[in-house]
């Protein structure tokens, strides 16, 4: 196998390899010998230039490496610095101004991994240092030229759920000149928001922000809208998703093309069956609340709001985030209604947080809307118009008569959500929310490229959170579907189809869904553009069938052996 | 910070403030005071070797003044970018004495003191105001006695005790018990400077000094000159030697901080300072005593709030396992003061609301849980930009366009809008850009247009 390897690599052309060794000012030459590591890589096999720089990142050590490049026909460069972390798209691309290949550089971490952690060893680290450098450039003379890989891109965006997150999103897009096709299950747009009376204890009507954000997207040139839509399958991955809808009373199913996808189907709110007594008559939820204010057949005067209502529980853990605003909300509305009803909260924690909430609580508290704090451990009793709760403050229990109850219940995902997630290939979480690549940096990307998420679907929003996710949502597809061509790293694995045998062990591996099973070759294949160059498939090959580019078995064997 | 630093499409002008704007949106032109760093960007590859050398020891500020760095410093070791500043408050050359010790250090020729500050003008279709908020300065409050008692510390000062890069290298010392050793060092080098005094004159006169001040005091060597001098250095090395001994073995006693207590609300929902809640010191709390509790199983926290507001997602999930797996105890009720009391111990007095009694109890440390106070400089900008701030201090918006200023093609994101998490700001950070961009590409169609 050696001989036919030295064979491959004398074949084509002579190889050159460059070495820069760089100081780091005295970072990395503070505590090892970089002068003497530089001498030692000029020995190296195939190394026909080795340099010394006091910052290889400079522009005088970008040009000398350039310059090394061109004088020395160099066809490998290796820098013996930092973290590729941090520096090897800078090396990298200064590679490809002088020419050459970006994929026949290699780099070796002379200073996280050598010169930082042997401080006070100054021999054992400059050898540890020539090891490094050696084992780089053995790998170095095995690289191969690569090239990047380009796929086109669908410049259109579909953007599934017609609610505030889902409407927003479309009318983000459509004001950056991206094309939008907006499905909505329901005939009407709107969402959640259709079953609301009031946004806030001003007063505002839910109907007239709907119909200012409908309003808004028809004024848009480029939006398609189909109602009464269900999606029926998605096939494709970024920048070429094929999609297929169904559409009530149509026979024949809607395709359309797209290069991004927009998940914003919502949350629905509990129905508390079993708890507290709900009946749906006088024991209500909040959502039944704001129907009777909207139909105006609200007259009750003594009523009582538990918070919780299914969440915070064994079956529930989550906290629902939006159920104490709204609680607050329409006991104001209550109040302001009439002055003298008796409203009493029963809650837990006021999930109050923000400027505007926490002011809504004073301001309740200032119209006399009653807060009391119940103990999980014993919840409030509702029986025969009078709701019994233990009072930690005072000690003892205590009733309080109503001739309403109102449940704050949770949002909880749809039903039809893990069929969604499957469909889609994303991912969604223990409570069934769609799960987002992560928590903290990517909350609107889900980890499939290509594909995002606002609203409540991946979590409880308010209307004004589920707006602001909406229009971020738009611009991160904005950051795909800007660019004429979709560009991704040519490090991706490939299988040779001559001695793979079908075992679907590397399919199984793959955390992007990126191989599939091809029954004419029987044999697997990889889909370059999902696939993230992770190398799971390579190490689970029992024939070497599958290959990661740029970490081969002749290519890391030769680094180990050179140790 | 590195995707931001390294994008083709972003310019990154750091060290820099907005000082006019004129035009509308579509068509803003803006004048920008890039201060002068006096070290030239293009050319620092911020190595460092400039702040080893520089010989002034100041308070470092992004450690909270429990650090110290150099005259010439990054912000932090992570900073993009990662060039060096002079600080033109303490570096000697800039304040005419003889110095210039880095620029000899300097091996890329990066160091400049005759920069100056320029001004320059930029032209933008729209622009994003993300410049968050301040910490509440909770000595304010004064039952909690924060700069009175050295163990009550803030959010962030507890964040860099506890940060593997911070003063302590993740220890969590006290900072009582970090004085102290402080106390001792400095002693320690008087002493071995006296040291040095009497041990000429033990030399001398082949005597201990205990032996020969025993001596002295039976007046041995009354009229003495030499022997008096000998005396005198002797009281004066005892002065130094006793308390450092005491020091040290007081020193012998001091281990980690084991028991905290953190206080939420510390400036937010108080009708005194800020009325809102500042929405993500619950979580960070929990995050802290869970983190405190990895580097020490026996450590035990209390959190004290009105409400514990974990209502993101897994929130709730979180501060319940935090509760079950990290020693954490919740307890409701808004602390009433803080005393101090042995061995430098904090008492926090507070109602148990569920006892319905009112207690004292002793921490090693307590963390106040700081308000997100609106950006000091938050009226300033205000005027230049000429936009609005609503009644709680930052920047107003509208529920129905969040991320809208009071006018048009101005926006704003992140704390600067009101106080928010991580998560939330990332997406408001993206939805900015998204009507930024709105801007942008209506203004471009306009210009093909016309």
């Amino acid at each position: 196998m050696t001989d036919k390897m030295d064979e491959k690599k004398g074949g084509l052309e002579e190889i050159r390899i460059g070495i820069f060794i760089c100081d780091c000012g005295t970072n990395i030459a503070g505590h090892i010998d970089c002068s003497a590591v530089t001498s030692y890589a000029a020995t190296l096999p195939n190394v026909v230039y080795a340099k010394e720089n006091l910052y290889t990142c400079s522009e005088s050590g970008i040009a000398e490496i350039i310059n090394g490049i061109k004088q020395h026909n160099l066809n490998r460069v290796v820098v013996a610095s930092c973290s590729p972390r941090t520096h090897q798209p800078l090396f990298q691309s200064s590679c490809s101004q002088a020419g050459m290949n970006p994929y026949l550089f290699e780099m070796a971490n002379i200073r996280d991994q050598c010169s930082w952690v042997h401080m006070q060893q100054r021999e054992g680290g400059t050898e540890k240092a020539k090891d490094l450098v050696r084992m780089a450039a053995a790998k170095a003379a095995f690289l191969e030229p690569q090239k990047d890989i380009e796929a086109s891109l669908v410049a259109r965006t579909l953007v599934i759920g017609g609610g505030v997150a889902g409407l927003s999103a479309a009318e983000g897009l459509a004001g950056m000149g991206i094309e939008v096709i907006l499905i909505e299950q329901k005939s009407e747009l709107g969402g959640l928001l259709r079953q609301i009376d009031t946004l806030g204890p001003e007063g505002d009507k839910a109907s007239e922000r709907i119909s200012g954000l409908i309003g808004a997207l028809k004024a848009c040139p480029n939006v398609t809208i189909h109602t009464d839509s269900k999606m029926q399958d998605i096939a494709g991955y970024i920048g070429n998703y094929d999609v297929t809808i169904h559409q009530e009373g149509r026979e024949e199913p809607i395709k359309e093309k797209v290069g991004c996808i927009v998940v914003a189907t919502g949350a629905l709110p509990l129905r508390p069956e079993g708890l507290f007594g709900y009946n749906g008559t006088n024991v209500i939820t909040q959502i039944e609340l704001e129907q009777m204010l909207k139909n105006k057949s609200f007259d009750a005067k003594d009523i009582v709001m538990i918070q919780c209502a299914g969440a915070r529980c064994k079956e529930r853990q989550y906290c629902s985030r939006i159920c104490c605003m709204i609680a607050v909300k329409n006991a104001m509305i209550i109040k302001k209604q009439n002055p003298g009803a008796n409203v009493h909260v029963l809650y837990r924690d006021m999930q109050m947080y923000g400027t505007e909430k926490e002011q809504m609580l004073w301001d309740a508290r200032g119209m006399g809307v009653r807060f009391d704090i119940y103990d999980p451990d014993q919840p409030p009793e509702v029986k025969d118009g009078n709701v019994r709760f233990f009072q930690p403050l005072l000690g003892k229990p205590r009733d309080i008569s109503y001739d309403l109850v109102v449940l704050s219940t949770p949002m909880v995902p749809r039903e039809d959500a893990p069929n969604l997630s499957q469909m889609m290939r994303v991912a969604i979480d223990q409570n069934n929310f769609f799960m987002e690549a992560h928590a903290k940096l990517r909350p609107l990307d889900f980890a499939t490229d290509g594909i995002f998420v606002a609203g409540s679907a991946r979590y409880p929003a308010t209307v004004e959170e589920a707006r602001s996710q909406g229009l971020g949502v738009a611009s991160r597809v904005a950051t795909i579907l800007f660019k004429d061509k979709l560009v991704t790293s040519a490090i991706v694995a490939e299988i040779n189809p001559e001695t793979c045998v079908g075992c679907l062990g590397c399919q199984q591996m793959c955390p992007y869904e990126a191989i599939t099973y091809n029954p004419e070759l029987n044999a697997c294949e990889v889909n370059t553009i999902l696939c993230k160059g992770c190398g799971c498939c390579a190490s689970t090959c029992p024939s070497h069938s599958a290959q990661l580019k740029g970490f081969k078995p002749q290519q890391l064997l030769r680094q180990i052996r050179a140790v | 910070m590195l995707d931001v630093g390294r994008h083709p499409n972003i310019e990154l002008l750091a060290y820099s403030e907005v000082e006019k704007v004129e035009g509308e949106a579509g068509d803003f032109r803006i004048t920008v005071r890039r201060k002068a760093r006096y070290v030239d960007e293009d050319k620092c590859t911020g190595c460092g070797a400039c702040k080893e050398k520089c010989p002034t020891i100041v308070p470092d500020a992004f450690n909270r003044g429990l650090g110290q760095r150099k005259a010439i410093y990054s912000w932090f070791a992570q900073g993009i970018p990662s060039t060096h500043t002079i600080d033109p408050q303490y570096c000697r050359q800039l304040n005419g004495k003889k110095c210039g010790v880095c620029k000899k250090g300097c091996k890329a020729d990066a160091i400049n003191f005759d920069q100056k500050e320029r001004i320059i003008e930029l032209e933008v279709a729209s622009i994003i105001v993300a410049t968050g908020y301040d910490i509440f300065d909770p000595a304010l409050i004064h039952e909690y006695q924060y700069g009175k008692i050295a163990n009550v510390v803030t959010a962030i000062e507890f964040e860099r005790l506890l940060s593997a890069s911070g003063p302590t290298g993740g220890h969590l010392d006290r900072p009582s018990d970090r004085a102290i050793e402080a106390e001792i060092e400095e002693l320690e080098k008087k002493a071995a400077k006296s040291q040095k005094v009497i041990g000429k004159f033990e030399e001398q006169h082949g005597e201990s000094s205990a032996e020969f001040y025993t001596r002295y005091e039976k007046g041995e060597f009354k009229g003495d000159e030499e022997r008096e001098k000998w005396a005198e250095r002797y009281k004066e090395h005892l002065a130094i030697v006793e308390p450092l001994e005491a020091l040290k073995k007081r020193a012998e006693g001091f281990s980690a901080a084991k028991r905290l207590a953190f206080i939420q609300c510390v400036g937010s929902r108080d009708a005194r300072f800020y009325p809102f809640c500042s929405g993500y010191c619950c979580m960070h709390s929990i995050k802290e005593a869970i983190i405190a509790h990895e580097h020490g199983s026996e450590t035990t926290s209390t959190i004290f709030g009105m409400d514990i507001r974990a209502v993101g997602k897994g929130f709730e999930e979180y501060k319940v396992r935090g509760g079950n797996n990290s020693n954490i105890r919740y307890a409701r009720g808004r602390v009433a003061e803080i005393i101090e009391g042995p061995d430098n111990n904090p008492i926090v007095v507070y109602e148990d609301t569920r006892e319905r009694k009112v207690k004292e109890e002793e921490f090693d440390l307590v963390i106040l849980a700081t308000a997100c106070a609106p950006n000091s400089g938050v009226k300033q900008l205000a005027e230049i930009l000429d936009i609005e701030i609503d009644r709680f201090g930052f920047y107003k918006t509208s529920a129905n366009q969040p991320l809208d200023t009071s006018r048009p093609g101005i926006f704003v994101c992140g704390c600067a809008h009101g106080p928010m998490d991580i998560p939330e700001s990332v997406a408001q950070a993206s939805s900015a850009a998204a009507r930024a961009v709105q801007i942008v590409t209506a203004s471009e169609k306009l210009r093909k247009a016309s």
